[in-house]
């Protein structure tokens, strides 16, 4: 089984608008997105959910106010400003190291797991998907990728391959994503700040081993930078896939929750099939 | 007054909102907050120059002192540190800097040594700055907090901060005396400036909502927002000249000098809101 991760670096590239596409392409598949802090897949796909657990991926340290004496040595120590004048924890500021707890003289403190998410797994007519969503302000959103991920790796039948809906950004979350991945696509748009982020997830593809494909999606917007984009990858060894042109009807399509091949979008349809053969003979050759 | 804008989903216009706002005050402060990908300076054109590494404490064991013991791994709530065959291991990236590690060795083998994840960046006046978080590193949130100790008081700051609503939104947005949500009107845009209202709300933060690319299908987002309360301080339409000026790094306020008061405008509100 071949998990190819769509990300971009810079956000609203079109990634989940891509990967709900090729769901409909692509056969013996199942879908991931794992852009926890904000999915949106969830939104395109006509789902079921089959299992949804709550998922605890941080921890938090409680002070017990009768056993506190109030010595301080806890705010001393802790480096996120975490515990407050009258020696109460701030939720927020928390990141559960629990240096506290090791010099606590009255063994006052304990580190308490907290729930930082909740993981689905949903049926659909185009496969198993999975997906998650991070509470609110919440630590620890690498983590709840992997459990993401793992969750689906649980109902893997014999599909051949998974297509993971990426997070903007090049930190945790990213890489969380791309991690033993056979290929990462990255989506781009041809602006002066969609170069920069591309170049920058390019460099993370490439710092973890991982072969970096792109999309250039509204090419037409810009041919300059587009031919800026592709020099860019010509000259460092990533393949560009797919060029999608620029098309007011997408965003029309997506008003109506469809994709733009549900609503009968010919060229935008040749294009994603066209990216999807060189995928999969890129990913073939790659072995 | 301290600004923040945000948006929970990527790409709806943070940057070109924050930017347009810095060109439109006289006088203000702009802090690049998305240090995974920074662009307010493809708009900003700074003349940088500062420049500070952004250096974190990480453990450093000494084999001598060492016993092997493994309590470093055991208070290590982040698995940064493992003990194999007597001997520390150590997996910088994935340490949280919290120093549990040196406070748990009884042999006093661990001090700390500073390892560089990224820099931040600024003009002379420091009205400019951004951080820029070193590629492969996971965690961006220490640039953040360096950036935000440079904030200056007495001018407007403006914060543009990462896409999501996880930690590094926090971070960014902590101490703010204004949230700026931009949005787009597709289902996407609502389902996420959903995301962000919740961040704001928790964190009792006011805010305000900006719908940009609006092709009169605004509707859902501006019944949301009069459902909760929120201000909508603009919108902007949709438009390929639009995104054809933000492709070679030119916003809409260098384009068409109407922006200019526009984005005053909508300063003016919030600082109404702040007052209130």
């Amino acid at each position: 089984m071949k998990q190819i991760s769509f990300v971009s670096g810079k956000g609203g590239t079109g990634k989940s608008t891509l990967v709900a596409s090729l769901s409909l392409l692509v056969q013996e598949k199942m879908l991931a997105d794992c852009d926890v802090d904000a999915p949106n897949l969830h939104i395109l796909l006509d789902h079921q959910v089959l299992v949804m657990e709550d998922y605890h991926g941080a921890r938090e340290a409680v002070i017990d106010p009768g056993m506190c004496v109030k010595c301080g040595r806890c705010k001393e120590v802790c480096r996120f400003n975490a515990v407050n004048d009258i020696f109460e924890i701030i939720p927020m500021h928390c990141e559960g190291c629990g240096a506290c707890t090791l010099v606590c003289p009255a063994g006052a403190i304990r580190l308490e797991t907290v729930k930082t998410g909740q993981t689905y797994v949903a049926q659909t007519e185009r496969g198993t998907f999975a997906h998650a969503l991070l509470d609110i302000g919440a630590e620890g959103s690498g983590k709840l990728v992997t459990e993401v991920r793992k969750k689906l790796d649980q109902f893997q039948k014999d599909e051949k391959w998974v297509l993971i809906d990426g997070s903007p950004g090049i930190g945790c979350v990213v890489i969380a994503s791309i991690t033993g991945a056979s290929a990462v696509v990255a989506v781009a748009e041809p602006t002066k700040s969609g170069l920069s982020d591309l170049e920058r997830v390019l460099g993370v593809a490439r710092h973890f081993g991982i072969p970096g494909l792109v999309c250039i999606n509204k090419f037409d917007l810009n041919p300059e930078i587009t031919a800026e984009i592709e020099n860019f990858c010509n000259n460092n060894g990533f393949l560009v896939i797919g060029k999608i042109p620029y098309d007011p009807a997408v965003m029309k399509a997506l008003q109506e929750f469809k994709t733009p091949l549900e609503a009968g979008n010919r060229r935008f349809a040749m294009e994603i099939e066209n990216l999807w053969k060189k995928l999969e003979w890129e990913v073939g050759r790659e072995e | 007054m301290r600004l923040a804008v945000l948006s929970g989903k990527g790409g709806t216009g943070k940057t070109t909102v924050s930017a347009s706002l810095a060109l439109a005050l006289d006088s203000c402060q702009y802090i690049d907050c998305d240090v995974e990908e920074p662009n307010g300076a493809i708009f900003l054109k700074p003349e940088l120059q500062e420049r500070y590494e952004v250096k974190v404490p990480v453990p450093e064991v000494d084999p001598a002192k060492c016993n092997g013991c493994g309590n470093c791994a055991r208070a290590c709530q982040f698995h940064a540190l493992a003990v194999i065959k007597d001997k520390a291991l150590l997996f910088a990236e994935i340490c949280h800097h919290c120093g549990a590690c040196q406070l748990s060795c009884p042999t006093g083998a661990i001090h700390e040594a500073d390892r560089v994840i990224g820099v931040v960046e600024a003009d002379a006046r420091g009205s400019f700055l951004h951080g820029r978080l070193n590629i492969g590193e996971p965690v961006s949130i220490p640039i953040i907090r360096e950036l935000k100790r440079r904030v200056q008081n007495g001018l407007p700051v403006i914060l543009d901060c990462p896409p999501g609503a996880s930690c590094s939104v926090v971070q960014a947005i902590g101490g703010c005396d204004y949230c700026i949500l931009v949005t787009e009107p597709t289902p996407f845009g609502l389902h996420d400036l959903k995301i962000a209202v919740a961040l704001v709300k928790k964190m009792k933060l006011p805010g305000g909502v900006i719908i940009n690319k609006a092709m009169n299908n605004q509707q859902m987002i501006q019944e949301f927002c009069q459902e909760n309360g929120i201000e909508v301080l603009l919108e902007t339409p949709f438009s390929r000249e639009i995104a054809e000026n933000y492709s070679r790094g030119i916003l809409p306020v260098q384009a068409d000098p109407a922006w200019i008061s526009r984005l005053q405008e909508v300063y003016s509100q919030v600082e109404r809101s702040v007052k209130k």
